[in-house]
């Protein structure tokens, strides 16, 4: 997939590596990467996902970083139907009566 | 030589950063040892309660309703001892511009970066307050960049944390989002030092200051209300802020008498910079990983001096299970008709146990609510515990393991309280503090009394039980 200059993207850097990371981290952090996201318009002509392109971020800093998403979407919701909580209402209602 | 941006560079340069991030100079307020002079900082570094009054009038913060909640009083004292069981009010801070109490804080920061002439502010922040700087930021017409800890190696995020990241850019903000590790404070010092934008920490004078206006409110309502103040008031606790800030408002406010009662949610074990743990928490904030460490060390914060000073106004400090706090949730939209986020209902689950220790002629009030929607909201946090192999269950809520599943009470009378020891805070405190200082003043024994509401002589005892040397 293709993005064009002015496309509104989102995209990725390491900030450190784990070698590079602070001392004082519990051992599963330790050995991974601090990542990082932002999201900007697209300045190169023409990119391509997984390309290192440059962008202007919504309040005008150019910053680059390796092209993750075009038209990112927030992937948030109302969870799959949790049914659990659904007695808690009619308790309730049985406790303070009319 | 070594890169100028590189880790250990940059947060060498941190203290002068900040200095130029937050316009105060910090050194004017300190002793050289334990103690500085916290109540010369909040009056000359923010403003009076007055203008903070007037600045957030004219920003639209502030002046939230107070809501009696008649059902759940109700439902209270159904379970209660007879003769017990408090009026139960709650604040209704979501009605603030961006939906939490945060506004409060950020309104007084972002008008102080405005008026000192910086062209932008940043915020370090996974919660309520990256929304409420952004928005007060769009006010201002200020620049602003939100800095969130948001996902673990996965790349899987709180749904809470996308929603926020989501609300700032709704306001015109750049986010940018990290994966978990207290190194994020390090990409937010390069930007501070990049940018030239005013740090609008939560810590500062401004933020607390902007505060107390919550507390001053509460006083002033309920003397309308009912004619007097209220017995206690119930605070989220965190990073201390929002309790110091309603505790000191309160105090202004001539409310002495009210207790001060702190409330975080229970999530022992977890460790707050793992990244495997990262996930299996159902709570962002109003914690006890942040609770416990801001109270027993505030000057732990992005300031060298936290304006937040929680042990110095609490009276009591107690816990709620993850389960309670969602029960309490769905409890508030079902019979009170007010759908708010879970995290803001922290307090009002302690404020349901609590009230029926009380008697019926007392009143207890949680002191605020957030704003709810998609990703922050009890469904899909409840739905993403369980992707993340938390198990849900209804039963007694004191079995919950954090980490490991979230209980629902299976009936209202198991939502229990649970009070955290306030001398072992105290003295924890109070051992953090000397551990860091060479020698032990007179100035430092009166200031360590008063950071944790005891006396110089609880303060010697510690002390001496140490084996610390005072001089």
């Amino acid at each position: 997939m293709k993005a064009k200059k002015g496309d509104w993207v989102r995209i990725y850097n390491v900030v450190l590596k784990p070698e590079e990371r602070a001392e004082s981290l519990p051992e599963d952090t330790k050995k991974v990467p601090l990542e990082m996201w932002d999201k900007g318009f697209l300045m190169d002509e023409y990119a391509a996902l997984g390309d290192i392109v440059e962008v202007e971020t919504i309040i005008g800093r150019k910053i680059s970083g390796k092209l993750l998403e075009i038209a990112p979407n927030f992937d948030i919701n109302f969870g799959t139907g949790v049914t659990e909580t659904m007695y808690i209402g009619r308790q309730l209602k049985e406790l303070i009566g009319e | 030589m070594a890169d100028k941006n590189s880790y250990q560079n940059v947060m060498a340069r941190k203290n002068e950063i900040m200095k130029s991030a937050v316009g105060i100079d910090y050194e004017e307020f300190e002793s050289g040892s334990i103690a500085f002079d916290y109540e010369r900082m909040m009056k000359e570094a923010a403003y009076s309660l007055d203008e903070i009054v007037k600045i957030q009038r004219e920003y639209s913060v502030g002046n939230t309703p107070i809501i009696e909640l008649k059902n759940l009083t109700k439902a209270a004292r159904k379970l209660a001892p007879a003769g017990k069981g408090a009026r139960i009010f709650l604040k209704d801070e979501a009605t603030n511009p961006s939906g939490s109490f945060k506004a409060r804080r950020a309104c007084v920061s972002v008008y102080h970066a405005k008026k000192l002439g910086y062209k932008g502010v940043i915020a370090a922040t996974s919660g309520n307050y990256g929304a409420a700087v952004a928005s007060q930021a769009a006010m201002h017409n200020l620049k602003c960049i939100i800095v969130q800890e948001c996902y673990d190696s996965r790349q899987k995020g709180q749904p809470e944390i996308i929603e926020k990241a989501r609300k700032c850019e709704a306001y015109g903000a750049e986010v940018i989002q990290l994966t978990v590790g207290p190194e994020l404070f390090y990409e937010f010092l390069k930007l501070l030092e990049t940018t030239g934008y005013f740090n609008a920490s939560l810590y500062t004078p401004f933020g607390i200051a902007g505060v107390e206006t919550l507390g001053y409110e509460i006083a002033q309502q309920f003397r309308g209300l009912i004619g007097r103040d209220p017995d206690a008031v119930v605070c989220t606790n965190a990073g201390g802020g929002n309790l110091t800030g309603t505790a000191r408002g309160l105090i202004k406010a001539g409310a002495v008498g009210t207790q001060i009662v702190g409330a975080s949610v229970n999530l022992k074990g977890l460790h707050m910079a793992s990244d495997t743990q990262f996930n299996r928490k159902s709570f962002t904030t109003g914690h006890t990983g942040f609770g416990i460490p801001f109270s027993t060390f505030p000057d732990r914060s992005d300031v060298p001096r936290s304006a937040g000073r929680p042990l110095r106004y609490m009276d009591r400090y107690v816990t709620v299970n993850q389960g309670e706090v969602f029960y309490i949730t769905e409890a508030l939209a079902q019979i009170e008709g007010m759908e708010r986020g879970p995290a803001g209902n922290t307090s009002l689950a302690a404020a349901f146990s609590i009230a029926q220790e009380m008697d019926e002629d007392q009143v207890i009030i949680a002191q605020e609510t957030e704003y709810t929607g998609a990703g922050k909201h009890l469904q899909p946090q409840l739905s993403f515990a369980k992707e993340n192999g938390v198990e849900l269950l209804i039963g007694d809520p004191k079995d919950e393991v954090c980490g490991q599943n979230i209980i629902l009470p299976k009936t209202p009378d198991l939502i229990k309280a649970v009070d955290l020891d306030m001398d072992s805070l105290r003295a924890s405190y109070i051992r953090n503090a000397v551990s860091k200082a060479d020698s032990i003043s007179d100035s430092d024994i009166k200031f360590l009394a008063e950071d944790t509401k005891t006396t110089e002589a609880f303060v010697k005892d510690i002390i001496e039980k140490i084996g610390g040397t005072h001089q």
